[in-house]
């Protein structure tokens, strides 16, 4: 089982394969995802981290073909259980993808409109101001809240649909490689972003940049493929080990940049 | 611009609060084991030596969290200077606790020896050096080169002093030879004193090179208190 002591796992993956059609994608993933604390998924190209990270929230499900084996426990059941709502699940599990994908409408109702679908009762101006806070983007869009959402720059974007997340009470966001489309400040903007609501929120990422793994995140999940092209994680620890000494061939060639 | 990298400025005064417990630590074993030399007080020399190891394990935890911080955040300029300077000051420190715990194990062996003399410009010598670390650690903190610098003029103090207790103990010795092995705890006490005044300069050259991105050495490699009594 890959877990470090210490924390509490918030989320339990057992025995975890994930198959598109034939192909394995990721073969007997065994994690345990701290609670409140950031865990990067890092990997070459190609690994699963992607396919593993959607699997949090059952995003992979809209693609045909896809199939699990194994279990993703969260709350005291299997996600992937009879009784498990998608829909809900995807609001106590949420995600932010690569592209900053705000809706075309004004930044007001990007916040708003998962609160409104979820049919949330109270204050919707409170909820918006505290997600937008939250996000650290209130100081800046605080007097243009009907402003279009695509009149943002991209590291705003990106913020914004990260306060969208944040608007329907996630307890899990799930990261995909959010910084990918942006430039340096901006990406360290976001990391400082992650590292505060932290405090609140479990967060996974999946990077393709190692250097942000190593700075923005607590725990590091080290994925590679095996000769069949299944991926699985090859070491699990805390990030300043797996930076520092790491305990797999695989891992040190990968974070030395020596492979992949 | 607006101000980002708030973790890798975190860590960074962590760190700095670190050399400044592991500083006081060493500040405390000089004054220590000068008392216990003054006083010949062997608990609380046994105190000193056995405290030792904690400086020790501080030092490795430093160095820890520079080695963490440089892979983790990744930083340049300034900010790397900063964590490889604290790399390479804690090893000063340490250092110059061993030496103030020698001093300590020099008490003890002493036994119930009386001392050749009265104590007077071993005192000096330790006061000094302990003012230079205190000076030190304030200009590390500060990033202050100028009050850095000025620790430099009280070395050669130090090494003056060094010069003139090796020759008035010597004299001590070849006058009458029984009294060799009390003068040369007195000796051992006053090397190890100035070796922690050479290691302070070492800081000051690290404080330099953190500040400025110089690398000058600023104490030269034959120290002059040895040149001195070679000549």
């Amino acid at each position: 089982m890959n877990s470090v002591e210490g924390d509490t796992p918030v989320l339990q993956v057992r025995g975890l394969s994930l198959y598109y059609g034939s192909f394995r994608a990721a073969r007997d993933i065994d994690l345990s995802i701290p609670r409140r604390r950031i865990t990067a998924i890092i990997g070459s190209s190609g690994c699963g981290k992607s396919t593993l990270l959607r699997s949090f929230n059952r995003m992979n499900d809209f693609i045909p073909g896809f199939r699990v084996e194994g279990q993703v426990r969260f709350a005291g059941q299997d996600i992937y259980g009879g009784s498990v709502d998608p829909v809900s699940l995807r609001r106590r599990i949420g995600m932010v993808f690569q592209k900053p994908n705000p809706f075309p409408k004004s930044i007001y109702e990007n916040v708003a409109w998962g609160a409104r679908v979820h049919g949330f009762q109270g204050s919707l101006d409170d909820l918006v101001e505290r997600s937008l806070r939250q996000a650290a983007l209130w100081d800046d869009v605080q007097d243009g809240l009907n402003h279009s959402a695509l009149s943002l720059d991209g590291g705003q974007q990106q913020r914004l649909c990260i306060a969208r997340a944040l608007a329907v009470e996630p307890e899990i966001i799930l990261m995909d490689e959010p910084c990918s489309a942006l430039d340096p400040i901006a990406t360290l903007k976001i990391e400082d972003l992650m590292r505060e609501l932290a405090t609140d929120y479990t967060i996974i990422i999946v990077t393709h940049n190692m250097q942000q793994a190593a700075r923005a995140s607590d725990y590091t999940a080290m994925m590679a493929m095996d000769d069949d092209r299944a991926g699985t994680v090859v070491e699990f620890d805390v990030t300043e080990k797996v930076f520092t000494r790491p305990k797999d061939k695989r891992t040190e060639d990968y974070v030395t940049g020596r492979f992949g | 611009m607006t101000k980002t990298r708030a973790m890798l400025d975190r860590e960074l005064t962590d760190i700095n609060e670190l050399i400044l417990r592991i500083g006081s630590l060493v500040d405390a074993a000089i004054e220590h084991s000068m008392q216990a030399l003054a006083q010949r007080d062997v608990d609380l020399a046994r105190k000193v030596s056995a405290d030792d190891a904690g400086v020790n394990a501080l030092r490795f935890e430093i160095e820890e969290a520079c080695l963490a911080l440089i892979a983790r955040q990744q930083p340049a300029a300034s900010d790397l200077r900063a964590a490889l300077a604290a790399f390479s000051i804690v090893t000063d420190l340490e250092r110059m606790g061993d030496h103030a715990a020698g001093i300590a194990r020099t008490v003890l062996h002493m036994g119930d020896e009386p001392l050749l003399k009265p104590l007077i410009d071993l005192p000096r010598m330790a006061e000094i050096c302990r003012e230079m670390l205190r000076l030190a650690l304030q200009a590390y903190i500060q990033r202050d080169v100028e009050k850095a610098v000025l620790i430099i003029a009280m070395d050669d103090s130090v090494d003056a002093l060094y010069t003139q207790i090796f020759r008035e103990i010597l004299s001590f010795m070849v006058e009458d030879p029984r009294t060799t092995s009390r003068g040369l705890y007195l000796m051992f006490a006053a090397h190890n004193l100035e070796r922690i005044g050479d290691r302070v300069t070492n800081i000051v050259e690290r404080i330099l090179f953190m500040t400025s991105g110089e690398l000058r050495e600023l104490n030269p490699k034959v120290s002059k208190a040895v040149a001195d009594l070679l000549e």
